[in-house]
């Protein structure tokens, strides 16, 4: 479990982070979204124990990051798949890592393994791909077997089955009865593994809910309609709560009735429908609009 | 004809066994950690193999050279053969502090350093243990480097008859204080990189003090030169590498403790700065 409260970060004049109050629970995969720049890095930086808040405090598993006698059995991260030696090999930079902790050898094999570096694991990690650093970069912060589990962005840069490879592992390790935090900048990243969501924008929070909760009240429906008499149908569905607007292509966006009321309202005039469908904004259209709001309303102070 | 497009075979993955088997953090096993580092950093090697051939080959050469040219009369009288054959530490210098500053820089040019801190929370174990490898590695290097620029450099000198044996006052201990000394030198790079936290910062930073202040201290007025340069790193330190006394040196275990004295001064102002703030 990560407990954050009232986390305040800032960097001589600038604030990356203010005053965050969250937390993340363990046993579900939470998403930490928020666009470029919104401060998710930095928060999981304090998580990890590496930056010291400017206010405000952090407790990993019950316990500040940086007072665990096994870290890596509590905490284990990864933050920028890039930061290895390039001229290290894979196998020998996870080796270092583990024995800080006595983490054996065998246990080093094992994440190869589990993460599918076996076949490159003697090779310079310099040389790596971008999903290829990933995977080590994920096998790192698996080695201590660790509770909680904090990635920042693990799918950028990988191909389909990488993606796909990552999304089960996250779920595993919250099946598991892990805390697992995962940032991303994209929506369309976390909606299929995240059970909950934590959003910010500029450094705040914007959302901290689940993701059906999310889904529900975040993204009302519309009903897009044609007919043969347009301006008799606007006329017609007039009433209190109905709100009805012109697209770009001559027909109609309903909200506040669904398909059938409006299908219903047509048929009564005698107006033929030619076109009736019901729109959901995408959970990217909705994230979009969400943080689009903060950044707005942080540029008018 | 069109080549056929090859797909990257996609990674076998196992499922991942539990480890319950926590286990603290020591500063032994973080020795253990950066010596593996170390061992699988090239360039270390580099910068040891490097430093190997400038004592060796540096102390050879400058006693070839002075056979050809013995000194004469009052030359003749602070002649001192062992600093000849161990000329090379003067150049070696420059190659285990530079490894001094990458030991550490590097870990913060790739990020390397956030890994380590997350799993080193404390953070300074990583500092000792990476000092104390340092230390030992050079040390470990330079002192067969230092005997062999010794016993190849005599045996030249000896042609001349201007050789000097191992067991006369003061040459062993110049020998091996040669090696400590390069092994401090490498410290003083280490701390200098973790304080400065940038390879060419830290390499630059290296240069001036060991050239740079001696160099200024020379603008000093009369004697106020000679005094304030006995007392900087490089001539302090090197009068433990000299069998000849020197009026304008200090006494060669003095000296020593004050080169050693900059370097853990170095070491605690970084020590300081690493274990707060971000990293």
């Amino acid at each position: 479990m990560i407990e954050i409260h009232e986390l305040t970060k800032t960097y001589g004049s600038t604030t990356a982070v203010s005053d965050l109050t969250f937390t993340v629970r363990a046993g579900a995969v939470t998403g930490f979204l928020g666009p470029n720049g919104a401060g998710k890095s930095t928060t999981m930086r304090m998580i990890l124990g590496l930056d010291e808040p400017t206010s405000g405090s952090v407790l990993v598993n019950g316990r500040p990051p940086r007072s665990h006698a096994a870290p890596l059995h509590e905490i284990g991260g990864m933050l920028d798949p890039r930061a290895v030696h390039p001229s290290r090999s894979a196998y020998h930079h996870l080796l270092a890592i583990a024995q800080t902790s006595g983490i054996h050898k065998a246990r080093v094999d094992e994440v190869i393994d589990a993460v599918g570096l076996r076949s490159v694991s003697s090779r310079r990690a310099g040389k790596f791909s971008l999903g290829m650093s990933q995977r080590l970069g994920i096998a790192a912060a698996l080695l201590g077997d660790p509770a909680t589990v904090v990635l920042d962005e693990p799918v950028n840069g990988l191909d389909v089955e990488g993606i796909r490879w990552v999304r089960g592992m996250l779920r595993d390790l919250a099946a598991e009865g892990r805390t697992v935090f995962v940032s991303s900048h994209l929506m369309s990243e976390i909606a299929q593994t995240a059970t909950h969501l934590i959003i910010i924008g500029r450094g705040q929070l914007i959302a901290d809910t689940s993701m059906d909760e999310f889904m529900a009240t975040a993204a009302p429906t519309a009903v897009r309609v044609r007919s043969s008499d347009q301006d008799a149908l606007v006329r017609m569905l007039r009433a209190p709560g109905v709100t009805v607007t012109w697209a770009a292509d001559g027909a109609l966006t309903v909200s506040g009735a669904s398909a059938e009321q409006v299908g219903a309202v047509a048929g009564a005039a005698g107006i033929t429908v030619l076109e009736l469908a019901t729109e959901q904004a995408s959970l990217e259209d909705v994230f979009v609009g969400l943080t689009q709001d903060a950044v707005e309303y942080r540029a008018a102070i | 004809m069109t080549a056929i497009p090859t797909h990257a075979p996609i990674p076998v993955t196992a499922a991942l066994p539990s480890y319950r088997q926590p286990e603290r953090v020591t500063q032994v096993r973080v020795m253990r950690a950066e010596w593996t580092k170390l061992r699988t950093q090239p360039s270390a090697y580099w910068a040891l193999l490097t430093a190997v051939i400038l004592v060796v080959g540096f102390g050879i050469g400058y006693s070839l050279l002075l056979v050809t040219r013995p000194p004469h009369g009052a030359a003749m009288a602070s002649f001192d053969p062992a600093a000849i054959s161990l000329s090379g530490v003067q150049l070696a210098q420059i190659a285990v502090g530079v490894l001094g500053v990458l030991l550490v820089t590097s870990e913060y040019a790739t990020g390397l350093i956030r890994t380590t801190f997350a799993a080193v929370p404390r953070r300074l174990p990583m500092l000792w243990g990476k000092a104390a490898l340092l230390a030992a590695a050079i040390t470990t290097v330079s002192l067969p480097a230092a005997f062999a620029a010794f016993v190849v450099g005599q045996s030249i000198l000896s042609r001349q008859h201007l050789s000097v044996p191992l067991s006369q006052p003061g040459v062993a201990r110049a020998v091996i204080g040669s090696a400590l000394y390069l092994a401090v030198v490498g410290l003083l790079g280490l701390g200098l990189g973790a304080l400065i936290r940038n390879a060419a910062g830290g390499i630059a930073a290296l240069f001036g003090l060991l050239y740079g202040l001696p160099l200024t201290a020379g603008f000093l007025p009369g004697s106020m030169a000679a005094d304030v340069t006995k007392y900087l790193p490089a001539s302090a330190g090197q009068a433990v590498t000299s069998v000849q006394p020197d009026p304008t040196m200090l006494q060669p275990w003095t000296g020593f403790g004050v080169l050693c004295a900059y370097a853990a001064v170095l070491l605690a102002i970084s020590a300081a700065r690493m274990r707060r703030g971000d990293a």
